[in-house]
């Protein structure tokens, strides 16, 4: 029951060519401890998944700003300059789906759905090449799930057993990045014994964690700084 | 003398009073009770501007409905940020949720007002606001969600690009963000409603002229009877 691991032993699963799934919106809420952990192992061709690009040396944005990911799929890259010229160089390949849309593809492929339909995105480049599905007399946006090799999540709190608890807006995608990774791993602020969460507190139930590991602080600095 | 986007220098208004006068007007639009959510840049110096009395749940796409003012220095959280990344405190009664319940809220139409920035605002009211092909890829983000479902969508933007030319055209050459969206542009220059019958253009930001705004507005533009001229 006991899944607490050590960075090393997180890395283990991330290898060259994988997909990673991320939680974090603009940096904030990005695991850092295992962002840094990811860097130094120097993998590469990664895909990458979640809400945006980071900024240049904050968050995911440190690995796709050294050239580390060959695909993105995300929202948007506007607050990572790196990001876009990589895109345009064609050095790296960039999926956006709008944001409500990736997170509900997420949600999705960590529920066991194959899909959501919806009509965000009609009449607009994002219906490109999707198949239009009609519904009571309404057309709607085929959009399909998304899962990913491993996910990497940031917590405040987990016990032992992997059930989470999030803090303040440092949620955003975490709870559903959680769910939908082959194996998942979470760096935590605090890791506590079984039994210590309230269980009506739990955002994210220890069935959908593979690995704990302690993570080292936040680093991350307001963009602006 | 006129600037690089065609817009007269104005004595004792510079960029930072010009931004804040379309905040403020922007803040006229919103009302005791509204769910409000506000993009980045000008619209994010709207709260700045609500009297008192008037009590908004500032909603956030990030996981807060119930935004409040900006932490002093040195009092930042670093996990409570909005949107932009930028820090946030927060009003009683606020609650934090997971992105896929934020657009939940969006697109089951809990949102009263949203006010966007803009590249291009058509005739018709179509919004053009995330991408620029070949030039300027910043990605779609929530805006997509935002204009379609908010029961209103003002855009706040610059009335001209940085070539000079008019950002409220007859059909925006830019990819659309969403059709139809926009009821209302607010400008450095003016305010446009969009209305079944065409733009029309209801107040001038001053020292600029009904006959500026004509001037630098690149579609039809019927004139308010009653113009109201809004002073620096």
């Amino acid at each position: 029951m006991n899944k607490v691991g050590s960075l090393d032993d997180a890395l283990v699963s991330i290898q060259n060519g994988c997909s990673i799934m991320f939680g974090g919106f603009g940096g904030v809420g990005n695991p850092p401890t295992l962002i840094n952990g990811i860097l130094q192992k120097g993998v590469k061709a990664l895909t990458l998944i979640g809400n945006d690009a980071g900024f240049p040396t904050i968050g995911i944005g440190k690995i796709v700003s050294l050239g580390r990911a060959k695909k993105l799929i995300v929202s948007h890259i506007g607050s990572n300059p790196i990001a876009g010229q990589l895109m345009m160089n064609g050095e790296m390949e960039v999926e956006f789906s709008p944001q409500g849309t990736l997170a509900e593809r997420i949600r999705a492929g960590g529920v066991g759905l194959g899909g959501i339909l919806t009509d965000i995105g009609l009449d607009s480049m994002v219906e490109k090449g999707k198949q239009k599905i009609p519904v009571n007399g309404k057309d709607f946006l085929l959009e399909t799930a998304l899962t990913a090799d491993v996910s990497i999540v940031f917590a405040k709190k987990a016990d032992t057993f992997g059930n989470l608890i999030y803090e303040t807006s440092a949620r955003n995608t975490n709870p559903l990045v959680a769910m939908a990774g082959s194996y998942t791993i979470v760096e935590a602020e605090e890791i506590v014994e079984i039994g210590e969460l309230d269980p009506e507190h739990i955002v994210t139930p220890g069935i959908y964690v593979d690995m704990i590991i302690q993570s080292q602080g936040i680093d991350w600095k307001w963009a602006w700084e | 003398m006129d600037d690089s986007r065609g817009r007269k220098r104005v004595i004792g208004l510079n960029a930072f009073d010009e931004r804040n006068r379309m905040a403020k007007r922007a803040a006229e639009e919103i009302a005791d009770g509204m769910i409000v959510n506000l993009g980045i840049g000008i619209p994010s110096l709207v709260p700045n501007h609500l009297p008192q009395h008037v009590h908004v749940m500032f909603h956030a796409e990030n996981g807060i409905l119930g935004m409040g003012e900006s932490p002093e220095k040195g009092m930042e959280n670093p996990t409570l940020c909005n949107a932009g990344g930028f820090p946030v405190t927060i009003v009683s009664g606020a609650s934090y949720f997971d992105s896929a319940t934020a657009f939940g809220m969006i697109r089951s139409g809990y949102l009263d007002l949203t006010i966007l920035g803009g590249l291009e605002v058509s005739q018709k009211g179509d919004l053009a606001n995330w991408i620029v092909p070949g030039k300027r890829v910043p990605g779609i983000g929530g805006a997509m969600e935002l204009a379609k479902k908010a029961k209103r969508v003002i855009v706040l933007m610059n009335h001209c690009n940085k070539k000079g030319e008019s950002k409220i055209v007859k059909k925006c050459s830019l990819p659309l963000t969403a059709k139809k969206c926009v009821s209302l542009i607010i400008t450095e220059m003016a305010v446009i409603e969009v209305t079944d019958q065409g733009l029309c253009l209801t107040e001038v930001m001053e020292p600029y002229t009904v006959q500026d705004v004509i001037s630098k507005t690149n579609a039809p533009l019927q004139i308010s009877k009653k113009i109201r001229m809004i002073g620096e």
